[in-house]
């Protein structure tokens, strides 16, 4: 793209975010832990036990791999503690860390409560985490734009659906590998789905952010990501989808192409980010539109 | 908070030689630590950016394209180039982005109108840092929190005005009411103008997309020549929608699951 606005120096107008790539698993991770939760509701009023208990359970496991990688990028647990001295709505983190503390408390709940077999007792905060399991693997979506940063706030309308999508996607290609080929039917279906609905969406808002704001997405290290992503969903949909009910190596395969590509989709998005806000010609030019 | 009782700065660049006695004074008031010594290239501009430890920052543009430039600017040449200084700093926004994200409260509006971080509870999340549209606030590497220029909290609380205007050789920083100054810099606007066309005021104008600067300046070319953003605005105003598309997206995935799971064989 021809440079023809004016800058100091080239030197960047916004300073770019400053979260190690912990913050990028922890989208994934998040999303991956929100969305089986919610999956494991269903499982469970479908009778569908061995997917439900494994959705229980890796909500669990996400949840505190989310607080650790949290807890990794800020440098030590007390500082995670401190963003909970206040209540504050118009901060997403805030929001973001009620949301995660309460979903790794009720899905601790629900897991412990499966492990010791009291299926009964887990019906509750199952049904909690899961219903937050949704604002969980939506939130970060909303946390990255609202940042300055323009490859991210003008996508305001497009990233939580990527995120949905991803999310939605990871957790049903994670629980369908440790499931029987027909207990995890459901998995593969909304794998289908959710697949499906990332590349659309993916697609939707690089086109919506048009030639300026689109780059961002397209070149370095974020484009690159893109590509691996794109690649791999097309992969998982089309193995998982077309012949993952015949064949139960290719639903394995279809399910490892889609979590390694909910996560290459991730880091495309926060490079993405980076990028942008490295350029003061993104931030120039479209405030001059 | 009314522009009366608001305290800010306005700094008038046409009247900056570009000394650096602001950036010297703030950093030996505020005990800030030096950035090193590396040489930039890029005029005398060394310091390069506003940083966690650097709250005011003069830029140097030159401006010997060959074009007549009008001769405002405090050094101008015969042959119509020019160098124009500009010292940075917090623009103390009406609606600041980055208090607004502040996850812990850490970022608070004092009694003067000003942004200000209160040290022992930030816990240097750095999300202050993106969401600032003028790149202003970032972590110190020192001590890993989120700094930027308090507009001398401390002094003002004393009677004192900010060590960077009390520095100030030329008055190109000025320190006072918001009122008073919006309407010293018209009248130093009306003047200027008339000399060189570019000249405009950034950063007055309580409509603009942060509701006005409590720091704010006059310019005699466009803001994206000194490394400012032409047309910052706060993302927080776009919080609603970006919770009902996140809704949105959340209930498209509450539909999906139940989609997928009815009518699939129930392993039973
Ligand atoms: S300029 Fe940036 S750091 Fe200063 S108050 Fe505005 S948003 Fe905050």
């Amino acid at each position: 793209m021809e440079n023809n606005s004016r800058s100091y120096y080239g030197r960047p107008i916004l300073k770019p975010h400053i979260w190690k790539d912990y913050i990028a698993a922890y989208f994934f991770i998040g999303g991956l832990a929100g969305a089986s939760a919610t999956l494991a509701i269903a499982a469970r009023a479908r009778k569908n036990d061995a997917l439900a208990r494994s959705c229980t359970l890796t909500a669990a496991g996400g949840a505190a791999l989310s607080a650790a990688l949290l807890i990794a990028d800020l440098g030590n647990p007390e500082r995670f503690l401190n963003m909970m001295r206040v209540v504050k709505v118009t901060s997403p983190m805030n929001v973001g860390t009620w949301i995660l503390s309460a979903f790794g408390i009720t899905s601790g709940l629900a897991a412990a409560a499966q492990v010791i077999g009291a299926k009964r007792s887990a019906r509750i905060p199952a049904t909690l985490a899961g219903t937050l399991g949704i604002p969980l693997a939506t939130y970060t979506a909303v946390l990255i734009a609202d940042t300055a940063v323009p490859a991210w706030h003008e996508a305001r309308r497009e990233l939580p659906f990527v995120f949905v999508a991803g999310a939605a996607m990871s957790a049903a290609a994670w629980n369908s590998l440790f499931v029987s080929h027909r207990h995890g039917t459901m998995a593969r279906r909304l794998l289908l789905a959710a697949g499906t609905c990332e590349l659309v969406a993916h697609r939707r808002m690089v086109h919506r952010l048009g030639t300026l704001l689109g780059e961002p997405y397209q070149v370095g290290r974020a484009g690159t990501c893109a590509k691996v992503a794109r690649a791999l969903t097309t992969v998982a949909v089309i193995s998982t989808g077309a012949l993952g009910e015949r064949f139960r190596s290719t639903a394995k395969i279809g399910a490892l192409a889609a979590l390694a590509g909910a996560l290459c989709e991730r880091f495309s998005v926060f490079y993405a980010g980076t990028q942008s806000a490295l350029d003061p010609r993104y931030v120039v030019e479209h405030q001059r539109r | 908070m009314t522009l009366e009782t608001r305290m800010g700065f306005f700094t008038d660049t046409t009247l900056c030689i570009g000394c650096k006695a602001c950036e010297v004074a703030c950093k030996e008031w505020n005990q800030l630590p030096a950035d090193g010594y590396e040489l930039s290239g890029q005029s005398y501009d060394n310091t390069g950016a506003l940083s966690g430890t650097t709250w005011r920052h003069v830029a140097f543009v030159e401006q010997f394209d060959g074009e007549a430039h009008d001769l405002i600017a405090p050094i101008s040449f015969e042959d119509g180039g020019r160098w124009l200084m500009s010292s940075d700093v917090c623009k103390h926004c009406t609606h600041a982005a980055c208090l607004d994200v502040c996850p812990t409260g850490a970022l608070f509006r004092t009694e003067f109108g000003t942004v200000v971080v209160q040290d022992d509870i930030c816990n240097g999340c750095g999300y202050c840092v993106p969401a600032c549209p003028f790149g202003v606030i970032d972590r110190r590497p020192d001590t890993g929190r989120a700094a930027k220029c308090t507009l001398c909290y401390d002094r003002l609380k004393d009677g004192q005005k900010p060590a960077c205007a009390k520095a100030c050789p030329t008055e190109s920083i000025q320190f006072g009411n918001l009122s008073e100054l919006r309407e010293r810099a018209q009248k130093r606007l009306e003047k200027v103008g008339t000399i060189d066309a570019r000249a405009q005021l950034y950063g007055a104008d309580t409509n603009d997309g942060v509701g006005g600067f409590g720091a704010f300046f006059l310019l005699t070319d466009d803001p994206e020549v000194y490394g400012l953003p032409p047309s910052p605005r706060v993302t927080t105003r776009d919080l609603p929608g970006m919770w009902k598309s996140a809704a949105l997206a959340g209930a498209a995935l509450a539909a999906a699951i139940v989609l997928c799971t009815v009518g699939a064989p129930n392993g039973e």
